[in-house]
């Protein structure tokens, strides 16, 4: 069965990309373009792993972050941050609130996948 | 009973002794051995406060008033012990202004008034001469009794005539003494080696004298203390002797108030003035005073009771006056060696305060009484005299003599009279007036010349009506009415119950009125105006005398003099040769060969004025180095400028505090200045973030893409047609951010170029409406625009203007719903400004983002739908129509639109025809 892959981004052009990636690796796809979109899509389908933006609309990354890992019942999920901004403490934030990974935008296109293979295999 | 000639004999031995003591004293200090540089001799002549009054009279008044002789002697005793710092900080004023007494003291002080040092004089005077009286009459009676002209109960019964009156050859000897060792030469600091020598000795003989007389009473006559106090307390006349009677007669008000007198006697007394500060050679002597003198008092005081005691038992109370018993009680026991003895140590008592009286007096009558005379009536003929030195040592001796024979005048015919016998503590009372202005001059700066002059005026005035009038009328010369009737029959007048205040003896009620008028008139009088630059100068250096140091303060003299003028004004008073050994002397100490070298600059002057100052007082010598030099009368504030190390402080400390506010001022600026740079900063870093942010955001979709399609040659053709339109739409966005970053960055550091041009608004808004008339297709919107047939002109940059319109229509455009979108465009004007509205029919703007969206990089709006677009604007477009001195604003309610105002000024605006 394969893997799905949540995609939660307000860039479109960005969602496309990550989408078309994500396909190409044989994984199944959902889409989330803002943060209480990511929260429901999270707890409706229980995806094996979340590529999140750090700033999305109504919910930042790190709030979902939080809620996932607050929640026993996502334990499961992995999520893998995704920002734009590339400052030290916005990793460590990520990290801090139990996030599995973290990359900077713009990210090597193989990186993220070997990534996402990475987490996906534990 | 002993022959004449042996005590005028032994009398003229003694006096011989003392000639020799002095002349002694005075060539080992001409050899520069002083005998009196040492802290003992300084103490013993201190005790010249003893006199015939102590040596007889404290016998007298312990039998009649017990302990109550005592006051006497604890004020000098407190006085030293807790004031010793005031009587230094004299000694210190007295050396470094040379000043000779206690007139010259207050004359300097208060601006060298030569009437303040005349009224001290007088004060002295008045007050003095009546004491030397009372120490003649002492060695008068002595002399009378030991003769044995007397009766049964030892009362002097004749008195001869006064060609035959020994008393008369003691005074004049005196007078010769004081001559010779008071004024041998002008010496400009008025110090007498020889006589103080002199003094000291006569101190250890009236003491020894005195011990003797005691001891020989106490264990010889009687067993001792035990044996004398079981004797009086058996004897229930005596019992006053032993009891503390003066609390309960006259209250501690009458006690206080006595060592208060005491106290301010040992300080003010002119004898005391001259030996304590005058004649002392080292500061350091105070110190050993300071016990020492106390415990002379002590040991002068053991036996006193004993005596009283002793000799009340031995005559009984009432018959034999008590101020004999020191003589009486050897001679009832016909021990004539004794009571010749006794008779010596009372003369010394009595012809050591002479002597010191009368110099220290004779000082101030020449210099403050005599010299300012002089140099008023016939000051022309003057200044044109050779040599003075003379003219100033004739001027001494006369007023020695003639406070002497004074002094033996008012002996004569004042007698047995209460004036004379009471004089003690009235001449004391008298001299407290001093103490205001002494005290107050060295301590406060306010005092001027008229408080000082009012101070003592009204003391003297008072001391006068309260104790000298009553102690004639007591002595039976003036009409005694006034006394019991107050004066004009006024009761409120009455002079020992001044307004009414009874209860209290004459000298406590005396001292209370006199000094509270003296030191009301001087402060008040004082307060009255500001002083002027002559005392606000005196005021500093007396004031702030240990701050200064020795070193010769800055002088007032601000012309220059000559020395060749200046050396013989100083010499005509001092001698040439002395004169010549001062100013060589002083060249020396500035490193000169000798007195031609001299330069007549203002320290000279100072040292010129001084060197006067010692030998005819400061008010004098100032008078005569203004003959030739030329003083520049200067300002209070001048000299507080030049002098006033205080008011130097205290414009310092103001400097300081006004810098410390400025400090403080500038510190609050630059804490709200590094609060803004702060901000600044924050801001900076959120717009660089944002800046970042923005970048990095197409960069993400160009880089995932073109690296996508690198890799994978497989990518069908209509996903890479798709992709490489995202590529080249996110480059577009990648440089529209770029550019309005830099547009951004231009027109708030006041970089951006602005190109004016008069536009006509309604060309600009109809060109901007068929810009974006494309976009508004797209979506499906209508655009509806309204305009005036004419508006003003406007003077502003055309493009800018121009993006302004873009981004509001474009913004509309981004957010109409699709396909139902409607915008309308106003423009309208009124004679001051023009106005345009775009107004759309999206979403609206909820209240707390309406802000928001002026700021940089926040774009409101939906976000899942929202266009893209850099968030820049907005914010670029309100800079620009601010900086044509309009305002851009937005009004919505959420669900019902939005409208994107803005209305520039029309300044030198024309109308379009």
């Amino acid at each position: 069965m394969n893997k799905k892959v949540l995609i939660a981004d307000d860039e479109q052009n960005i969602v496309i990309s990550l989408e078309f990636l994500m396909k190409r690796e044989g994984y199944e796809v959902l889409l989330a373009n803002d943060g209480d979109e990511a929260i429901q899509r999270i707890r409706a389908d229980q995806p094996d792993l979340v590529l999140l933006d750090v700033m999305m609309p109504k919910k930042s990354g790190f709030e979902v972050c939080q809620e996932v890992k607050a929640d026993p019942a996502l334990a499961a999920v992995r999520i893998l941050m995704l920002t734009a901004k590339g400052r030290d403490t916005e990793v460590a934030k990520g990290l801090a609130l139990g996030a599995d990974a973290y990359m900077t935008k713009p990210f090597s296109t193989r990186e993220l996948v070997d990534k996402v293979r990475s987490l996906l295999e534990q | 009973m002993l022959p004449g000639w042996l005590i005028i004999g032994a009398s003229f031995a003694y006096l011989l002794l003392l000639f020799a003591v002095a002349y002694f004293g005075d060539r080992r200090a001409d050899e520069g051995r002083s005998i009196i540089a040492n802290p003992w001799v300084f103490s013993l002549s201190l005790a010249v406060y003893c006199t015939a009054w102590t040596y007889f009279g404290s016998v007298g008044r312990a039998a009649s008033g017990g302990t109550w002789f005592l006051p006497t002697y604890l004020g000098p005793t407190l006085g030293l012990a807790l004031a010793w710092l005031v009587v230094l900080k004299m000694i210190r004023i007295a050396r470094s202004h040379r000043i000779t007494s206690i007139a010259d003291f207050v004359a300097s002080r208060y601006g060298k008034s030569h009437l303040l040092g005349g009224l001290v004089t007088v004060i002295a005077v008045v007050g003095i001469v009546p004491y030397i009286a009372l120490q003649l009459k002492a060695i008068s009676s002595g002399y009378a009794l030991l003769i044995g002209e007397h009766d049964s109960l030892f009362r002097v019964e004749s008195q001869a005539g006064w060609w035959q009156d020994g008393t008369l050859y003691i005074a004049l000897t005196l007078a010769a003494f004081t001559v010779l060792f008071g004024t041998r030469h002008l010496d400009t600091t008025e110090r007498h080696e020889g006589m103080v020598a002199a003094i000291a000795f006569e101190s250890v003989v009236k003491l020894a004298a005195f011990l003797a007389v005691g001891i020989y009473v106490t264990y010889w006559l009687y067993d001792g203390f035990g044996d004398l106090y079981a004797r009086a307390m058996a004897a229930p006349e005596l019992a006053n002797v032993l009891a503390f009677d003066g609390v309960g007669r006259l209250g501690y008000g009458g006690w206080f108030a006595h060592v208060l007198l005491a106290m301010l006697s040992i300080i003010f007394l002119p004898r005391q003035f001259q030996i304590a500060v005058v004649e002392n050679v080292n500061e350091q002597h105070l110190r050993r005073a300071t016990w020492a003198f106390p415990a002379y008092l002590l040991l002068i005081n053991i036996f006193v009771i004993p005596i009283a005691i002793g000799g009340l038992l031995h005559f009984g109370r009432g018959t034999v006056d008590p101020d004999t018993f020191v003589l009486t009680l050897p001679m009832a026991h016909d021990n004539a060696a004794l009571a010749l003895f006794v008779f010596i140590g009372g003369l010394s008592a009595a012809t050591g305060m002479v002597i010191v009286e009368a110099i220290a007096l004779s000082t101030m009558v020449c210099n403050d009484l005599v010299m300012p005379m002089l140099l008023h009536s016939r000051r022309l003929n003057l200044a044109g005299e050779r040599d003075l030195t003379g003219l100033l040592l004739g001027i001494r001796r006369g007023a020695i003599v003639g406070l002497l024979l004074l002094g033996y005048l008012y002996f004569r015919l004042a007698g047995e009279a209460y004036a004379l016998v009471s004089i003690g503590l009235i001449s004391f009372a008298a001299v407290a007036q001093f103490a205001p202005a002494v005290i107050g001059g060295m301590y406060w700066r306010g005092g001027t010349r008229e408080g000082a002059l009012a101070g003592l005026l009204s003391g003297f005035v008072v001391w006068g009506y309260t104790l000298m009038l009553p102690s004639f009328a007591k002595s039976g010369w003036l009409d005694p009415g006034f006394l019991e009737q107050g004066l004009f029959g006024l009761a409120w007048l009455k002079p020992e119950q001044l307004f009414g205040l009874a209860g209290w003896d004459n000298i406590t009620h005396a001292l209370f009125w006199s000094l509270l008028a003296n030191i009301g008139a001087y402060v008040l009088v004082s307060l009255a105006r500001v002083p002027t630059g002559a005392e606000a100068t005196q005021g500093a250096l007396f004031v702030d005398v240990f701050r200064r140091g020795e070193s010769p303060p800055a002088s007032f003299w601000r012309s220059g003099a000559e020395v060749r003028d200046l050396v013989p004004v100083v010499a005509r008073f001092l001698g040439q040769r002395r004169t010549e050994d001062a100013f060589g002397a002083y060249a020396r100490t500035h490193g000169l060969r000798d007195v031609s070298e001299l330069k007549a600059d203002p320290e000279l002057v100072h040292f010129a004025e001084s060197l006067l100052a010692g030998a005819i007082g400061s008010a004098s010598a100032r008078v005569m180095v203004s003959t030739v030099v030329q003083e520049e009368p200067l300002g209070l504030g001048e000299v507080m400028d030049i002098l006033d190390e205080a008011s130097q402080v205290r414009a310092y400390s103001h400097k300081l505090e006004e810098k410390s506010r400025a400090l403080e001022a500038a510190t609050a600026e630059l804490r709200a200045a590094n609060e803004q740079l702060k901000e600044l900063d924050r801001l900076k870093d959120d717009f660089m973030s944002s800046v970042t942010h923005e970048l990095r955001t197409p960069l993400t979709s160009i880089r995932a893409f073109s690296e996508m399609m690198a890799e994978d040659p497989d990518i069908d053709v209509e996903d890479r047609q798709r992709f490489l339109g995202i590529i080249v739409s996110e480059t577009v966005r990648l440089t529209r951010l770029v550019n309005q970053v830099l547009d951004m960055a231009k027109i708030e550091s006041g970089h951006a170029e602005w190109h004016n041009t008069d536009i006509d608004m309604r060309e600009l808004v109809q060109h901007s409406v068929d810009a974006t008339m494309q976009l508004f297709r797209d979506r499906g919107a209508e655009v509806a625009v309204h305009m005036p047939a004419s508006v003003p002109l406007l003077r502003a940059d055309h493009d800018r203007l121009l993006q302004v319109m873009l981004n509001l229509l474009s913004n509309a455009a981004k957010f109409v719903p699709t396909g139902a979108g409607r915008v309308e465009v106003t423009l309208s004007c009124d004679d001051a400004r023009v106005r345009v509205d775009v107004r759309d029919n999206g979403p609206g703007i909820p209240p707390e983002q309406q802000p928001v969206v002026f700021q940089k990089f926040r774009q409101g709006g939906d976000e899942r739908s929202r266009p893209q677009g850099t968030g820049l604007g907005l914010p670029i477009s309100r800079q620009i129509v601010e900086h044509f001195g309009g305002r851009l604003w937005l009004e919505s309610v959420p669900g019902e639109g939005a409208t994107f105002s803005f209305e520039l000024p029309l300044a030198s605006a024309a109308a379009v025809q």
